[in-house]
């Protein structure tokens, strides 16, 4: 997290000229540890892969659907999340008002939260006997637990941290001097956030969606405990391969997870050239 | 904010959700065994239906053997068979049904064949006092209701099943959880209007919920096998704690709980 309270960032400037030089060993090598730490169980995945039986199983329709609603859920979840996250990191970034080091710290409660906790924490709040499902319940009989809108409430729980902190910490690391112009030329605030701070801070919201959709694709707990395991309706990739696995069929599970693995890594891939590179 | 930054942000917050995506059951070897007699550490893998009794058992067997930790390992029994067969170190294994039981068998990693040591049974649990005055298994289908199940792949769902396809009572749950105490407490929660779970269950949480026995779960009994492992760190503990689960005291606590002897 940027905590830095520095209105102007250093930004542009020639880029400055590097000579080649030999990156330290003391660098060097814990780098290349972690990158095999990260990606040794990924190497796990594709060799423990069953490739003669996997055309067959991935046609099987159990995983399409459950792959399916997956994508669905955390694209769902993800434009939840810019709906509510960008106001609310921009609140954190740009407004001055008192308690504002205890919202913050509020926010970020859904990362250290284990997400089994964060969904039995949404039961007690949007479950049937919750606290404003009751009300739900009797008012509309419309109760969230066990139903696809469900899942999305889960996974927007668990992401949204993840966006509000990107976007805050490029607001934080944008001009102000911009929206100062804008301000002095006579805009509004709203029109100030739309058309000066939202271009300028493009970028960051752009990664900040990225790993608020990942981090929404691959939740489990929240989802399993707040809205249940049935196939089409709540089952997601990750609830598919963790039941896969109960069922003793650790290849079955291997080749969802492959799936998954390369489904986000290329939709990520992807977002990543068109967006975040091109700041 | 150029592209550094945001490569940055990017970098510090994926190292934040691999953090945050731990998980699974903590389980290290045993205390050091003195070769002969019972001492040191005895990690029990045991069925989630048997958490009540196989805690008191593991304190009674304590309280005779003095020296002796039992360390349980609670969870759905496939799951447990499988982290047996991935190399946990596991002195028993206790399951509740014989498929699971094989599993671990078939892998070779049983030393001995697998004892029956009770028998269990299901039962609908309901909200306590029976809101929806659910009487039997038809009840279940009555439109509005929802139901919890275990998946197919755990005993308890296996069993539901075996017991539903029978009495040939259409049933679509709301959830199938991944082990038994998990579609008990969608029911202690109120998120379901009953689940089927087994009797046991309901007796270890008779505060919050009723047990409704019905006449189809005859055809539907789990044998719960128990064998020592093979890879047992501690394999003199595990066979003394294997006998005292089939000893008369060990059986006298099992059908308190609401186990049938086998």
């Amino acid at each position: 997290m940027t905590s830095a309270e520095a209105p102007t960032a250093a930004r542009g400037g020639p880029p400055r000229r590097r000579r080649a030089q030999r990156v330290p060993a003391a660098l060097l090598v814990p780098a290349l540890a972690g990158l095999l730490f990260l990606v040794l169980p990924l190497a796990g995945l594709v060799v423990r892969a069953p490739w003669a039986s996997l055309p067959q199983r991935l046609t099987e329709p159990g995983a399409l659907t459950a792959l399916r609603l997956s994508v669905q859920t955390a694209t769902v979840a993800t434009l939840v999340c810019l709906l509510l996250g960008v106001p609310l990191a921009w609140l954190l970034a740009r407004a001055r008002f008192p308690g504002r080091r205890l919202v913050r710290a509020l926010v970020t409660v859904p990362l250290v939260l284990p997400p089994v906790v964060g969904g039995v924490a949404l039961l007690l709040v949007f479950g049937r006997r919750g606290l404003l499902g009751g009300w739900l319940d009797a008012t509309f009989g419309f109760t969230l637990p066990f139903t696809t809108t469900g899942v999305v409430v889960a996974e927007a729980f668990v992401a949204m941290p993840f966006l509000v902190i990107a976007v805050e910490g490029a607001l934080r690391g944008a001009d102000t001097r911009y929206e100062e112009a804008a301000a002095t030329l006579g805009a509004g605030r709203w029109t100030t956030f739309t058309h000066v701070t939202l271009p300028l801070v493009a970028p960051g919201v752009a990664a900040g969606a990225v790993l608020c959709w990942a981090r929404a694709l691959g939740e489990f707990g929240a989802t399993i405990t707040f809205a249940g395991n049935y196939p089409g309706v709540t089952q997601t990739m990750p609830l598919a391969v963790y039941q896969t696995i109960e069922g003793g069929d650790l290849d079955g599970a291997v080749v969802l997870s492959l799936v998954l693995l390369t489904v986000s890594v290329a939709i990520l891939a992807g977002l990543r050239d068109k967006w975040i590179t091109s700041a | 904010m150029g592209p550094r930054m945001v490569r940055a942000t990017l970098a510090g917050l994926t190292a934040l959700t691999l953090a945050g995506c731990g998980g699974g059951t903590g389980s290290s070897p045993g205390g050091s065994t003195s070769g002969s007699g019972v001492t040191g550490t005895v990690t029990v893998f045991a069925a989630a239906s048997l958490t009540e009794s196989f805690t008191r058992i593991g304190e009674d067997f304590e309280a005779a053997n003095p020296g002796v930790t039992v360390r349980f390992n609670f969870a759905g029994s496939s799951a447990l068979a499988n982290q047996i067969n991935q190399g946990a170190p596991a002195d028993v294994f206790a399951s509740a049904a014989p498929k699971n039981m094989q599993a671990v068998t078939d892998a070779g990693n049983g030393d001995g064949s697998p004892a029956t040591f009770a028998r269990n049974q299901l039962v609908i649990a309901v909200p306590r006092g029976n809101p929806k005055r659910i009487a039997a298994l038809a009840d279940l289908t009555r439109p509005g209701l929802k139901v919890a199940l275990c998946a197919e792949q755990v005993p308890c769902g296996a069993a539901a099943a075996r017991v539903l396809s029978a009495a040939r009572v259409p049933l679509r749950p709301v959830t199938l959880e991944q082990d038994v105490k998990g579609a008990l407490s969608k029911v202690k929660l109120g998120e379901v209007d009953a689940a089927l779970v087994y009797r046991t269950d309901t007796r270890a949480a008779a505060d919050d919920v009723d047990g409704v026995e019905f006449p189809e779960s005859a055809g539907a009994v789990n044998d719960y096998p128990v064998v020592v492992l093979k890879n047992a760190p501690n394999r003199a503990g595990a066979r003394a704690f294997v006998a005292y689960v089939r000893s008369d005291r060990g059986t006298a606590v099992l059908t308190g709980a609401g186990f049938q002897a086998p």
